[in-house]
């Protein structure tokens, strides 16, 4: 299950999560296993306990991932991001501006999608924040 | 009108490459069919019945002469001559090949167009008022606005699988032309009791199998918190609008289920959120992309010019064809002197919004020369001259009435909607073309259509209700009973700021019935009318359903 960072894939890191119940007790340096239906406010309290929050995309159709980490950052978030299932080349750079920093596929869709796809597939920031950052507006 | 910047250029350029590598990687099979789907749907190409559709943007209905004639060589060489202008503003291409696709959005992306976003689940084309800029009623143009949506809009990162496709609409009149309350979210420019400009942001309308009227979720936004709001709107749908059941899928169920106080509560909450982020909302408006965007859509030079026009009424007073075309097709301009036309693109057995090249030339000509080279697309399916002096309507008025485009029946019993149907539609249950032109034929004389007055008649080929079926004071489904078309007649719909969704008038009647059925029922509303102001909606409204119910089934 390689991970997929701006620089190409590196190996899984097989890291271990916690799911969101046990959350209260975990100490620091935490992985988080999110899920799609939880109330961030609520994750909000531990932030500064959590390392990694991994986000689940069940599905490439399923764009709930993208909000959610919309969210989390808008929550004030700074950690790392995941989103980890079924994602295809094309949404990589969706996940980056929504606040993914990696993205994690099974070793199936890596071998129907190599690196090279992922590394070519459009980096483009959307035009609307282009005319933003190029102090065009 | 509104000019591509570098950005725009750059993007819609990328986008034609990437599509072609996109479906490149299908063919090489790195992407399934279910992967690439989506992504084809996205630029606006769909499988039909026959063929592949293509789906063309046009923004908000605005387009210049150049664009049309862009419009019209497409469909002479990659189509079958002609094009279908839909009640999304749009103009669909019902026999694409898919090996032309790059090449026709290659030409489309020469002149500043693309097929982006009409399709897919994700924000799609941004419709408007068709006289924005024009109308004598505007409060504000609500052009500027629904660029402005639309540049947010445009590869929304967050934003391209939402559980459903999802629908924006603008106007700037209080009376409302671009049915903003059947949108997921309509917005209706006004001012605050300070005079300072705003929104009333309507959300959850829809039509489909499950019409809905749109909810008020914000009665003044002010305007400077548009995409911040718009956004938190979409966060709270992506996250929570059902994705387990397609037909539920859509804004307007999630509304109806949550209930819009507390929809109103959650979008209220998400938007603090971002108002206060660090630096505030990514997405705040820039004042000057704002003025930029506005200067855009400037009035023309407009001639300073008397209201009247002697030149027309001369002409008007030598010619009755010319006097019955001006009367009905041409709508109050804000300036003196000039008039909106309204071209019919639905003569007389023709089928509702199909254009030929020949007639798409005229009508560029005609926006060149007579309307500072702007055209409109209008949800009626006819295209707008929205500038034109009214000295020069008669020579418009000739030039049309050559290219068969002259038919005076804008907002009469003839100026149907209809969708595709079963001609060319995947989904359909039942035709819909066939309908409007029997109907068209029907009521073809010109005296008696104008007898009957504003009469709009909408058909649908299925329950999906692209053809507006619910809104149509008389509204027609094509629906099928063992293998028969059958089709169900609803009545009282409206689509305008009184916005109402049609109620059934019975059971469904067959293809031969409907032409004889809707003439018992025109005449029934004749005979009862208290006089010839009061329109078959107003009847309808003061006498109710059963005198009609009656007519239709007298037989
Ligand atoms: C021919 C291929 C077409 C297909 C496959 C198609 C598909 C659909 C579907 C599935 C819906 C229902 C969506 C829902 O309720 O969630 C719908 C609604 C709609 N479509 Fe189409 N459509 C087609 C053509 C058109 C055309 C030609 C027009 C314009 C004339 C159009 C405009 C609309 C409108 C206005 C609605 C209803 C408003 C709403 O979204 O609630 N569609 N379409
Ligand atoms: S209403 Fe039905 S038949 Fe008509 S275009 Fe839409 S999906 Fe097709």
């Amino acid at each position: 299950m390689p991970l997929i960072t701006d620089t190409g894939f590196a190996p899984d890191d097989a890291i271990t999560l916690t799911p969101l119940d046990a959350l209260p007790e975990a100490g620091e340096g935490v992985a988080l296993d999110l899920p799609l239906d939880a109330d961030t406010e609520a994750v909000a309290a531990y932030f500064n306990r959590l390392d990694l929050i991994v986000i689940p995309f069940p599905n490439f159709g399923d764009g709930r991932g993208f909000s959610l980490a919309k969210r989390l950052r808008s929550l004030g978030y700074r950690g790392r991001l995941r989103a980890t299932g079924h994602l295809i080349p094309d949404q990589y750079a969706f996940a980056r501006f929504c606040g993914f920093d990696e993205v994690q596929i099974t070793d199936e869709q890596a071998e129907r999608q190599p690196e090279n796809q992922w590394t070519s597939a459009t980096r483009a920031l959307p035009p609307f924040l282009r005319r933003r950052v190029s102090g065009w507006v | 009108m509104y000019r591509y910047d570098e950005f725009d250029h750059d993007y819609v350029r990328a986008r034609v490459s990437e599509f072609r590598d996109q479906t490149q990687r299908r063919i090489d099979g790195a992407l399934t069919e279910d992967e690439y789907k989506p992504l084809r749907l996205q630029n606006g190409l769909y499988l039909q019945l026959h063929a592949y559709m293509l789906r063309v943007a046009v923004p908000y209905g605005t387009l210049n002469s150049r664009q049309m004639r862009t419009l019209a060589m497409i469909a002479e060489r990659w189509d079958e001559g002609y094009g279908h202008f839909t009640t999304r503003q749009n103009i669909q291409y019902n026999w694409t090949k898919l090996t032309d696709v790059g090449d026709i959005l290659d030409a489309l992306a020469d002149v500043e167009m693309h097929a982006i976003q009409t399709s897919g689940n994700c924000i799609r084309n941004v419709t408007a008022d068709h006289f924005a800029g024009a109308a004598a009623d505007e409060i504000e143009d609500p052009r500027p606005t629904a660029e402005l949506v639309r540049q947010w809009s445009t590869a929304h990162p967050e934003f391209a699988f939402l559980p459903r496709k999802f629908k924006i609409a603008v106007t700037g009149s209080p009376n409302d032309r671009a049915v903003t309350k059947a949108h997921d979210i309509g917005l209706r420019m006004l001012r605050n009791d300070a005079g300072e400009p705003g929104y009333e942001v309507i959300v959850g309308g829809g039509l489909g199998r499950t019409p809905m009227i749109g909810k008020v979720i914000r009665d003044f936004l002010p305007k400077d918190d548009l995409l911040p709001y718009l956004e938190a709107i979409l966060r709270v749908y992506n996250l929570h609008g059902r994705r387990d059941n397609k037909y539920k899928a859509r804004i307007k169920i999630l509304v109806h289920e949550t209930g819009i106080d507390d929809m109103r509560a959650q979008v209220e909450a998400e938007f603090d959120r971002q108002m206060r982020e660090e630096g505030g909302p990514l997405v705040a408006p820039d004042p000057v992309q704002v003025a930029k965007i506005t200067a855009y859509f400037a009035p023309p030079a407009f001639e300073v010019l008397p209201d009247a026009s002697t030149t027309l009424e001369t002409a008007m007073a030598n010619d009755a064809a010319l006097a019955a075309w001006v009367g009905n097709n041409t709508s109050e301009h804000r300036t003196p002197g000039y008039a909106i036309v309204t071209v019919a693109i639905k003569g007389t057995g023709e089928a509702p919004g199909d254009a030929t090249t020949a007639q798409m030339r005229v009508l560029a000509d005609m926006g060149e020369k007579y309307s500072h080279d702007e055209l409109r697309i209008s949800h009626e399916q006819n295209v707008v001259l929205p500038h034109v002096r009214k000295d020069d309507l008669p020579a418009v008025f000739s030039a049309l009435r050559k290219a068969g485009l002259a038919t005076a029946n804008a907002g009469l019993i003839t100026d149907i909607i209809a969708c595709p149907g079963l001609d060319y539609c995947a989904l359909a249950t039942a035709r819909s073309i066939p309908v409007a032109q029997d109907l068209s034929r029907r009521f073809a004389a010109p005296e008696r259509a104008k007898a009957i007055g504003n009469f709009t008649i909408k058909i649908s080929g299925c329950i999906n209700a692209c053809g507006h079926h619910h809104v149509g004071h008389v509204g027609i489904l094509g629906l099928e009973k063992s293998g028969i078309e059958n089709y169900q007649i609803t009545l009282g719909g409206d689509h305008t700021e009184t916005m109402a969704v049609g109620e059934r008038a019975g059971p469904g009647i067959s293809a031969e019935e409907v032409g004889p059925a809707i003439e018992r029922l025109v005449d029934a509303y004749l005979d009862t009318r208290a006089d010839e102001n009061e329109r078959f909606i107003d009847t309808y409204r003061r006498i109710g359903a059963e005198p009609f119910k009656e007519a239709l089934y007298a037989a």
